[in-house]
């Protein structure tokens, strides 16, 4: 056979895996990994009289230790939890519930609301903002006149200018955005569930909602982690959205500021700030840490707890 | 076939533009006015090139929120253009620290501008010059005469009176009394705080005070001003927290606002969207007979990038926006943008002359945050923008909104007096 007179010589370089992997590896290399390396090193320089000079982790003790850094640092940082536990409670059983009346089989017109809701998935952030700012307005908006109509124009509020409620309307702007993907997500996962197993549930008596919370549930568990995960990195590297809708100065108060408006400001700095690249690159190294250490909890804590059942 | 024929004709006609830029030099302008292209060139650029028809020009703007960023890289870089368009105060400084900028004090044409005019673009101790002074604005408040009118209102010259105008609208209910919003934060303080205040920390007086150490913000007359902005709020339209600065210009010009606190730049803007007449005046003084003192900021000037291929002709061309005839050139193009020569400009547009009238009436000065004071962290104009607006919304006293400034102008500027 053809097959064992291969295996009997010296082990040859298989060629083909280079070359097919070299595209890949090396265009992430050069604007990932490279980019991302030198953030980190970055970070631990300074510049001195025009001279860039190695620091240390001085950089840090500033973020951390002066007074004036971290109170912008957990500020947005603490706002950052806010945006993205928005999103997992809102977002993703939104999701997960559309994607089961989505999967019903007698459920007419469900291409067009499960195309109609994934839209503004792919609509820009400027739009998004831009759009739901306007919607917003209490001068030209929609939403007092439409709360009007029904004679509830009382419970209407400059929702965006308010420090209490701007970063809450803003998460849950970013939710009406991005629910279209659990949404697809768990509804790939919901198909993939064979017939015979809700079958076989059926003639033991479990039909309905409960069938949904015995069955699929349990069997889309890892797709919800996936999500989940997900939405972490999603949210922590999260800037256009507040950039569009409230500027750089993460306005009223510094209410919507979370990591990624906080490093811009720094790092590119604004108006009459100058940008200070190292600051800059100190601050993309704590966002960088913080998902690190969300990504490993998961990934370790969770993902490797989660059942899996074989279809 | 075609394709060498079209070959031969592109290479033909690169060879052709070559020996043209043989004999002529382009110079390159970087810019943030993108508004202004057409001004560039149809007026501006036409009327150097027929004086130096050896020079030709190619004025190249970017979006005004990334220009800083641009520009930096492109310096950096090596591909940025002869001249630059250099905005005040520190930002520029930066740049000719680094070397980036020529030291421009020996230019003949700037002779032609007072200190004050060249303090945006000069080093902290005066001794260097690198930007020839292109334009200020100047701040007050625009009013809609025929709302005036309309109930029988004057022009308010004390703080007294413009409450009591204010009141007036705000009873009568036809019009919101003022169109301004916090969301964007910098109205708040820009045509708020620095519009305001020079009435009261008296102008450069003050200025030199807070930078040499002998006054501080939470002096009287630093902290006054946020006390008059804390009565604002009352007069502003429903929801002005979440009004944008878009918001507030649509609001005036559509005739629903009585008055708009305004930076003279609006003026242009405002004249092709307005169907009523408008008038101005200056920031009411205190007290009847207070002397009264007006913002007129350094704005706008342009510098030579000091590793152009032609600083001679760049020099001929920085001359020229010396000169007189581009200041008359560009104020009346660009009603609004004051030149800042010391040659008298002829203005036509009624508004504008309206403001620049108050240079002889009053006393000038420059916003207080912006030289030296917001070169640390946390940076002070920043701060205002958030303190003024804060305090307008009530979120903040006057008197707390003074002391945490102070503090953190404190916790890293060292006077030097």
């Amino acid at each position: 056979m053809p097959g064992t007179a291969v295996s009997s010589h010296a082990p040859k370089i298989r060629w083909h895996i280079i070359v097919f992997l070299a595209p890949a590896v090396l265009v992430y290399t050069a604007v990932m990994i490279l980019p991302l390396f030198d953030t980190l090193r970055l970070a631990l320089y300074d510049e001195v009289e025009g001279e860039r000079v190695f620091v240390g982790l001085e950089n840090f003790r500033t973020l951390f230790g002066d007074a004036n850094w971290s109170r912008q640092f957990w500020n947005a940082l603490i706002n950052n939890f806010w945006f993205f536990l928005i999103h997992m409670a809102v977002q993703n059983p939104i999701g997960i519930a559309l994607a089961a009346i989505l999967s019903n089989p007698r459920l007419r017109f469900s291409s067009f609301y499960r195309s109609a809701i994934f839209i503004p998935t792919i609509l820009s952030f400027v739009i998004v903002g831009f759009a739901w700012k306007l919607i917003l307005s209490p001068i030209w908006g929609i939403a007092p006149g439409m709360l009007d109509a029904i004679g509830l124009k009382s419970l209407f509020a400059p929702w965006l200018g308010r420090e209490e409620t701007a970063l809450t309307t803003l998460a849950l702007i970013s939710v009406w955005q991005f629910v279209g993907i659990p949404m697809m997500l768990i509804y790939a996962a919901l198909l993939s569930i064979p017939d015979e197993i809700l079958e076989a549930g059926e003639c033991d008596g479990v039909t309905g909602l409960s069938a949904f919370w015995k069955i699929k549930l349990p069997l889309i568990l890892p797709s919800i982690g996936i999500i989940s995960i997900l939405t972490f990195v999603a949210n922590f590297n999260a800037f256009d959205l507040i950039y569009a809708a409230q500027g750089a100065l993460a306005g009223p108060d510094f209410s919507t500021d979370i990591l990624g408006t906080f490093l811009y400001r720094t790092f590119f700095g604004f108006q009459l700030q100058l940008g200070d690249p190292h600051m800059g690159s100190a601050i993309a190294s704590a966002m960088f840490a913080v998902i690190l250490i969300g990504v490993c909890l998961y990934l370790f804590g969770i993902q490797t707890r989660i059942r899996r059942y074989q279809l | 076939m075609t394709k060498r024929i079209i070959l031969g004709a592109l290479l033909g006609s690169t060879l052709l533009a070559g020996a043209a830029a043989a004999q002529e030099v382009t110079l390159t302008i970087e810019s943030w006015r993108n508004d202004d292209l057409s001004i560039w060139q149809d007026q501006i650029i036409p009327a150097f090139e027929a004086a130096h028809p050896e020079i030709k020009l190619n004025f190249t703007p970017s979006a005004p929120a990334e220009y800083n960023a641009v520009l930096n890289s492109k310096l950096d870089a090596g591909s940025a253009g002869d001249l630059i368009t250099c905005r005040p105060f520190d930002a520029s400084l930066a740049l000719f620290e680094d070397g980036k900028l020529a030291d421009l004090s020996d230019l003949d044409g700037m002779s032609n501008f007072s200190d004050v005019a060249k303090s945006g673009w000069s080093t902290d101790d005066g001794s260097a010059t690198y930007c020839v002074p292109m334009a200020s604005v100047i701040h007050g408040f625009i009013y809609n005469k025929d709302a005036f009118e309309e109930l029988g209102l004057e022009e308010p010259e004390t703080v007294e009176e413009f409450f009591a105008v204010l009141d007036a609208f705000k009873e009568d209910g036809g019009y919101i009394p003022m169109a301004m919003g916090t969301n964007d934060q910098w109205e708040a303080a820009t045509m708020g705080y620095q519009n305001i205040g020079p009435n009261y920390w008296k102008g450069e007086e003050g200025r030199q005070a807070l930078l040499s150490g002998e006054a501080s913000l939470t002096d009287p007359e630093w902290v006054a001003p946020y006390e008059q902005l804390a009565r604002w709020g009352d007069y502003l339209g429903d929801g002005f927290e979440a009004q944008t600065y878009p918001d507030s210009q649509n609001l005036f010009t559509l005739g629903r606002a009585a008055i708009y606190p305004a930076g003279s730049w609006e003026v242009s803007g405002f004249n092709n969207l307005v169907d009523f007449e408008m008038g101005a005046f200056p920031p009411p003084v205190p007290n009847e007979g207070d002397e009264c003192y007006i913002s007129d900021h350094t704005d706008i000037g342009i510098g030579m990038n000091a590793a152009t291929e032609h600083p001679e002709a760049a020099k001929t061309f920085l001359d020229w926006v010396a000169s007189p005839e581009f200041a008359t050139l560009y104020a009346n193009a660009l009603p609004g943008f004051f030149p800042l020569s010391d040659t008298p400009v002829e203005i036509e547009d009624p508004l504008a002359q309206e403001f620049a009238s108050w240079r002889q009436e009053c006393n000038s000065t420059i916003r207080s945050t912006y030289q030296i004071l917001s070169r640390g962290t946390p940076n002070l104009e920043n701060e205002t923008w958030n303190a003024s607006a804060q305090v307008i919304k009530g979120a903040e006293t006057p008197a707390d909104a003074g002391a945490r400034l102070q503090e953190g102008l404190a916790s890293w500027y060292e006077p030097k007096p």
